[in-house]
C-alpha cells in the first residue's frame, strides 16, 4: 500500500513528469482554498450555534407568554372561544417568506414572516375580514393573546431559519472537510508519488546511457589501440627491410650467399 | 445540501402545528391556520383520542408538503414519534420543537440541540445558556 499502490499508472516520461507536477500544483491549490472555505463556514457555524441557543431560550419565553395570554383570554373570552377560532380558520394570513443567503458558495435559506393581507379569515391582525373572536367579551385579551402569538411566531421563524442553516451548513462542513482530507492525504501523496517515480525511472534511465556509453567508448579505446600496436609492428618490418634494402643485400640474399656460395668456395672443406 | 431544490424566493409558505389544542388556538387566533380547498388543513390538533399513526401520518404529511416551510411540533408529541423527528435530516421543512403549556420543556430531548451538543463539548454550550 505505501509506494507502488500508492501512485498513478503512468508512462516515466519528462512530459508526463511536466503534466503530473502541474496536477499536484493544482491540487495544492485548491487544498489551500477549500481549507479557507472550511475555515470560514466553520466561523459561521459557530456563530450560528451561539444564537440557536440563546434563541431557544427566547422561544422558552416567548412561548410561555403566548400560553399564559391564551389562559387570559380564555379566562375573560369564556372556553368557547376556542371552538369560534377552530372555526374560523380559512386561508393562512401570516405566512413564510424563504430566501437565500450565500456564505462562502453555500446557500442557506432563511425565513422570515409576513402578513398575507390576502388571507386571515382567521383573525390575522391586518386581515381583510377581521374576525369576530372575542367581539362579545374579552376583545382585549383576545388581541393581545393574539399579539403574544404573532411574537412568539416571530422567534419561532428565526429559530427554524437558524436551523435550517445549521443542518446545511453542517453538511456542507463535512462535505468541505472530505475533500479537503482527500486532497491532502491521497490525492497530494498520489501526485508527489508519482513525481518520485518518475523522477527515479529517469535517472535510471540516464545512467542507463550513460552506462553505455562508456561502454562503447572504452570498447573503441581498445580498438585504436589494437590497431596502433598493429601499425607499429608493421612499421618496424617495414622499416627493416628497407634497411636491408639499402645495403644492397635482401634478406632472402643474404640467406643465399650462406645456403648457395657453398659449392664455388675451395677453401670450405666441408 | 445547497444544491437541493429550495421554496422560489417570493413565494410564500406556510407554518404547520402539530400541537395541543391551546398551542393551536393560540397560533391559529395569530392567523398561521390555512385550510385549503380539499379542506385540508395545516395543523394538527392532538388530544388525548388521537392516536400516534395519526400523528405520524401528519408529520409525514407535513414534511412532504411543498408550500410548508416550517412544522412546529410540541415536544412531547415529538417524543411520541421521536424515531421519525431524528431520523428526519432535511433542511426544508425546518422542524422546531416547541414547549407545550403542560409538559416542561428539556433541552436535551431536542433533537437539533442533541446535535449542537454531540458536535460541540457539553459544556461550550452550557456556558452558553447561563
Amino acid at each position: 500500500m505505501s509506494g507502488q499502490s500508492q501512485r498513478l499508472n503512468v508512462v516515466p516520461t519528462v512530459t508526463m513528469l511536466g503534466v503530473v507536477k502541474a496536477r499536484l500544483i493544482g491540487a495544492t491549490r485548491g487544498h489551500a482554498l477549500l481549507k479557507k472555505k472550511s475555515d470560514a463556514l466553520t466561523v459561521q457555524f459557530r456563530a450560528i450555534l451561539k444564537k440557536i441557543v440563546a434563541t431557544k431560550e427566547s422561544m422558552g419565553e416567548a412561548m410561555r407568554a403566548s400560553s399564559f395570554s391564551l389562559a387570559e383570554a380564555k379566562y375573560v373570552a369564556g372556553d368557547g372561544v376556542r371552538h369560534v377560532v377552530l372555526q374560523s380558520v380559512r386561508s393562512a394570513s401570516l405566512r413564510v417568506r424563504s430566501h437565500q443567503e450565500n456564505v462562502a458558495g453555500v446557500k442557506l435559506p432563511k425565513f422570515s414572516h409576513f402578513v398575507d393581507p390576502a388571507g386571515g379569515a382567521s383573525g390575522g391582525p391586518s386581515g381583510a375580514s377581521p374576525s369576530l373572536t372575542g367581539l362579545a367579551r374579552g376583545g382585549q385579551q383576545v388581541s393581545a393573546c393574539r399579539t403574544a402569538h404573532v411574537k412568539a411566531i416571530e422567534v419561532l421563524v428565526e429559530l427554524a431559519s437558524l436551523q435550517t442553516s445549521f443542518l446545511t451548513l453542517d453538511e456542507a462542513i463535512k462535505t468541505t472537510n472530505r475533500r479537503v482530507n482527500a486532497l491532502e492525504n491521497v490525492v497530494k501523496p498520489r501526485l508527489e508519488n508519482t513525481i518520485t517515480y518518475i523522477k527515479g525511472e529517469l535517472d535510471e534511465l540516464e545512467r542507463e546511457d550513460f552506462f553505455r556509453l562508456k561502454k562503447i567508448q572504452g570498447y573503441k579505446r581498445r580498438e585504436i589501440e589494437r590497431q596502433m600496436i598493429e601499425a607499429k609492428k608493421f612499421a618496424e618490418e617495414q622499416l627493416a627491410e628497407d634497411l636491408a634494402l639499402k645495403r644492397g643485400i635482401s634478406m632472402g640474399a643474404a640467406t643465399n650467399i650462406l645456403v648457395g656460395g657453398g659449392d664455388k668456395d675451395d677453401d670450405i672443406i666441408f | 445540501m445547497a444544491g437541493r431544490a429550495n421554496i422560489p424566493a417570493n413565494s410564500s409558505a406556510l407554518i404547520a402545528i402539530i400541537a395541543d389544542e391551546d398551542t393551536v388556538t393560540g397560533f391559529l387566533m395569530a392567523g398561521v391556520g390555512n385550510v385549503d380547498l380539499r379542506k385540508k388543513t395545516n395543523y394538527l390538533l392532538v388530544d388525548n383520542k388521537t392516536t400516534v399513526k395519526q400523528i405520524e401520518d401528519a408529520f409525514k404529511e407535513f414534511t412532504a408538503r411543498e408550500d410548508i416551510a416550517i412544522v412546529l411540533i410540541s415536544q412531547y408529541i415529538a417524543n411520541m414519534i421521536r424515531f421519525l423527528v431524528d431520523s428526519y435530516n432535511k433542511p426544508i421543512p425546518a422542524i422546531l420543537e416547541i414547549p407545550s403549556k403542560d409538559h416542561p420543556y428539556d433541552p436535551a430531548n431536542d433533537s437539533v440541540l442533541s446535535r449542537v451538543k454531540y458536535l460541540f463539548s457539553a459544556d461550550s454550550v452550557a456556558s452558553d445558556r447561563r
